[in-house]
């Protein structure tokens, strides 16, 4: 059924949670909806791609401005797919499986990576960098198997090419944190 | 003298494919070298099998060139487009060169596919130059009435190509007759069905077609609202229409007195679907509309009468609107000339799966499913044995090769079991497990469901788990009997058509591939050597170089072997995981 369930997973939990975000920065979004009919979606989408996930303050913060009610918004956050209540990787790696990539061997696919990154469905890597996701289809069928990281594609892929990808996007990352630090 | 004019495919598939670092490089190289052509972008013509696709128009005539990587971009720029000498090995179709590939255009009709791959869809210049708007500007240049533009609608036949297969004109009249100070137009886009993407391949290609289509509707009904309700993962499709939508607000194409005609108002927003395959569904993509769970209400009364905010709408599948436009351009006789007596018009599919050539095929209804697969879409990847074709997702089924001569029309699709659904076609061949697939699309819908149906929301999950246990070996005697129970029981009693048509799957598998069932819960084997856990794994003594892969990943340490010895499985110790299978590069172990 539809329905996700509230409580952060397992792996997430041993990952302290990030501090309160800036609340602020929804204030323009509030704004924009507050009087609209049928705003609650609009503001739940608008709140995630702000934070990456719609932190439990979020919410109180939107019943306090907006008056809607905290359980109507979590019952709608709980019931699409694309709400997180949980922050996610920086990455998000969108395994399609759909019925042609299921056809043509997604789920091998899906198990190395998982297996790569020590991680099963839904969950984000110790290091943050990665979240494994399953999807319905992607809409490149006839490319099948696909994924999807960030807003780049990729078909027609055998096991090796994915943890390739995979591992070369984690070497970028380390690299730039040294550059950094 | 004409510039030479590139043309890259830029749609979703393409992208994917590569075509984005096809298109700059084809800049890139006409910066460097100052090579004076034009370099233009389009979207796809649905040969996904050939992707990148690059079309070259000189004076000589059009080359479509297939899968121009960016290694290739510099040989044709130095070849085809300095030195005007095309490469035939390359070219797909051009006047002079036919490849066999070519066959995937022959029989084809595009009708909603008629912009796809040959305009640039950021342009409502293009759309026009090929006859954009001209539908709208018939009906007010002509004084058509809104009733005329429904019986227009109502005598093409066109049915909704979004699943239902309802006559169109049939709802715009319905919507029509009930009275209100306002009423509303929807666009499903929703396109839920995992395996079919002709919804994105339109809206990527000519979203205007789109638009136009719902101001028809909109002019037909009496509406001044519309939304297009378009899933999130389809990035490249909302950007798109956005653009389109706002190109046509620019023009005076959206706003008030649409085209001269008085009172005539008409704005249309895009509303992004948050994930939920349920939304498709026209009640409960209302109510995801509204802002609340989707979940479906009971009808009547339905949308016509009372739908978003309660207010008379009109919903439509894109595939169906994109036609419209057409339709009253070309007038419905035009479009009934194609198809079957009962289903007319053409129709767009998906080819997927085990098949040459994938992607987007446009045909006239009635031809056969044979046609589709073997002249368009060249047969079968590795001439493996055809074994059957899933037509409409999870709502639909399984025909086997044996019906494969059934045409493509509503009523014979239906009559297998299956249904036309919104035209995705996975093809399957021997090595595909009918009971593994009937398990996939359970565990779709099983999640899928938004719970209010008890018999949807817990009969598919006790359907999927009787399957489960098939594939893993432990089936009992009584199972398929006790699958076709549950299967017309939650048919019988579920509100909406993701309850109804969910176990489609599993009955029409049943039906056709009783023995494969049989074969899993009595012999514990799988016919299509799919199933992990009915199968034995040995190792190949020739093939085995010792690489020890195997020996690394299994999880029970099955297998024994030195470096650089061949290895063995001690079948007592395995647990039939398939790890050793998927990890050795070497095809050295065998299935059984
Ligand atoms: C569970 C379910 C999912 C559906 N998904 C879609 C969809 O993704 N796209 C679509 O156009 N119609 C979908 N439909 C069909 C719609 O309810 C509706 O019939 C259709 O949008 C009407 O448009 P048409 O008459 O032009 O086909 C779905 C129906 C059900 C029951
Ligand atoms: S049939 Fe299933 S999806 Fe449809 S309303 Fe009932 S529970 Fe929800
Ligand atoms: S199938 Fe799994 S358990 Fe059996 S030998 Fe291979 S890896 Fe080991
Ligand atoms: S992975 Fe293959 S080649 Fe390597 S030891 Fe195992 S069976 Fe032999
Ligand atoms: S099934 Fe994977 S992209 Fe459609
Ligand atoms: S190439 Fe465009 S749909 Fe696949």
């Amino acid at each position: 059924m539809r329905i996700k369930r509230i409580i952060p997973q397992t792996a997430i939990d041993s990952i302290p949670m990030p501090d309160v975000p800036d609340l602020a920065l929804m204030d323009p979004l509030i704004e924009k909806y507050k009087t609209r009919k049928g705003n609650l979606i609009p503001l739940l989408q608008g709140t995630q791609e702000i934070y990456g996930y719609i932190p439990h303050e979020a919410f109180l913060k939107l019943n306090r401005e907006t008056g809607l009610k905290l359980n109507e918004m979590y019952g709608v956050a709980t019931f699409y797919a694309q709400f997180r209540l949980s922050p996610a990787g920086k990455h998000i790696i969108k395994m399609c499986h759909g019925t042609a990539c299921h056809v043509q061997g997604v789920t091998a696919i899906t198990d190395e990576l998982s297996d790569l990154l020590n991680v099963k469905d839904g969950e984000t890597t110790e290091d943050r960098i990665f979240t494994l996701e399953t999807v319905a289809c992607l809409g490149c069928c006839s490319l099948a198997p696909v994924m999807m990281i960030g807003e780049e594609t990729y078909g027609k892929l055998t096991p090796k090419e994915a943890s390739k990808i995979v591992k070369e996007i984690r070497r970028n990352e380390k690299l730039m944190e040294n550059a950094k630090s | 003298m004409n510039k030479t004019t590139v043309i890259v495919g830029l749609g979703s598939c393409g992208l994917a494919a590569g075509a984005g670092k096809t298109y700059d490089e084809f800049h890139r190289i006409r910066q460097a070298d100052k090579i004076d052509f034009e370099i233009k972008k389009t979207s796809c013509i649905g040969m996904c099998f050939r992707e990148p696709l690059v079309e070259i128009i000189d004076e000589t005539g059009k080359y479509l060139y297939g899968n121009v990587d960016v290694k290739r971009v510099d040989e044709i720029i130095e070849k085809h487009i300095k030195n005007f000498s095309p490469i035939p090995d390359y070219i797909i179709e051009s006047e002079k060169y036919k490849s066999e590939d070519a066959s995937f255009f022959d029989g084809q009709v595009k009708i909603t596919l008629r912009n796809c791959g040959h305009i640039d869809p950021e342009s409502i210049e293009e759309y026009e130059s090929q006859g954009g708007y001209e539908a709208m500007r018939k009906i007010s240049n002509t004084n058509m009435s809104p009733e005329k533009v429904i019986q227009s609608v109502l005598d093409s036949g066109i049915r909704g190509r979004g699943g239902g297969g309802f006559p169109a004109g049939m709802k715009w009249k319905f919507a029509r007759n009930f009275t209100s100070d306002k009423k509303f137009v929807i666009c499903n886009a929703d396109e839920g069905d995992p395996g079919a993407f002709m919804d994105r391949s339109i809206l990527e290609g000519d979203p205007h077609s789109v638009i136009e289509g719902m101001m028809i509707c909109a002019y037909a009904i009496g509406a001044s609202e519309g939304y297009i309700y378009c899933r999130a993962e389809y990035p490249l499709a909302i950007k798109r229409l956005n653009i389109a939508l706002d190109q046509a607000r620019k023009k005076g194409y959206l706003g008030e007195n649409i085209f001269g005609i008085p009172n005539f108002n008409l704005e249309i927003q895009i509303k992004e679907g948050a994930g939920a395959f349920v939304c498709g569904e026209e009640t409960a993509l209302i109510a995801s509309i509204e802002g609340e769970r989707g979940m479906p209400r009971r009808r009547p009364p339905f949308p016509a009468e009372s739908g978003l905010w309660k207010h008379p709408t009109n919903i439509n599948n894109v595939e169906t609107l994109a036609n419209i436009p057409w339709i009253i351009y070309n007038g419905p006789e035009e479009f009934a000339k194609y198809g079957t007596e009962k289903s007319k018009g053409t129709k767009v599919f998906a080819l997927t799966g085990k098949i040459k050539h994938g992607g987007l095929v446009e045909v006239p209804m009635g031809i056969t499913i044979k046609d589709i697969i073997y002249k368009l879409g060249g047969g079968i990847t590795g001439d493996k044995k055809f074994k059957a074709v899933q037509l409409g997702g999870p709502s639909g089924g399984c025909i086997p090769e044996y019906l494969s001569h059934t045409i493509v029309d509503y009523d014979s699709v239906n009559a297998t079991g299956a249904i036309m659904g919104s035209g995705g076609m996975v093809v399957m061949d021997e090595t595909t497990c009918v009971v593994d697939v009937a398990k996939f699309f359970l565990d779709f819908t099983q999640k899928e469901s938004c719970g209010k149906c008890t018999f949807c929301r817990i009969g598919t999950k006790r359907m999927l788990e009787i399957l489960t246990r098939i594939t893993e070996g432990e089936g009992r005697q009584g199972d398929i009997e006790m699958l076709e129970e549950i299967a017309h029981t939650i048919k019988d009693s579920s509100l909406c058509g993701l309850g109804q048509t969910a176990p489609n799957p599993v009955l029409t598998t049943i039906k056709y591939f009783r023995d494969e069932y049989e074969a899993h819960i009595r012999d514990h084997k799988c016919p299509a050597l799919s199933c992990k856990k009915l199968l034995t794994y040995e190792v190949i003594a020739e093939n085995c170089t010792g690489c020890m892969a195997c020996a690394k990943g299994c999880p029970v340490d099955a297998i024994e072997g030195e470096k650089k010895q061949v290895h063995n499985i001690l079948q007592d110790v395995c647990i039939q995981c398939g790890v050793c299978f998927t990890k050795c590069k070497f095809k050295a172990i065998r299935l059984s």
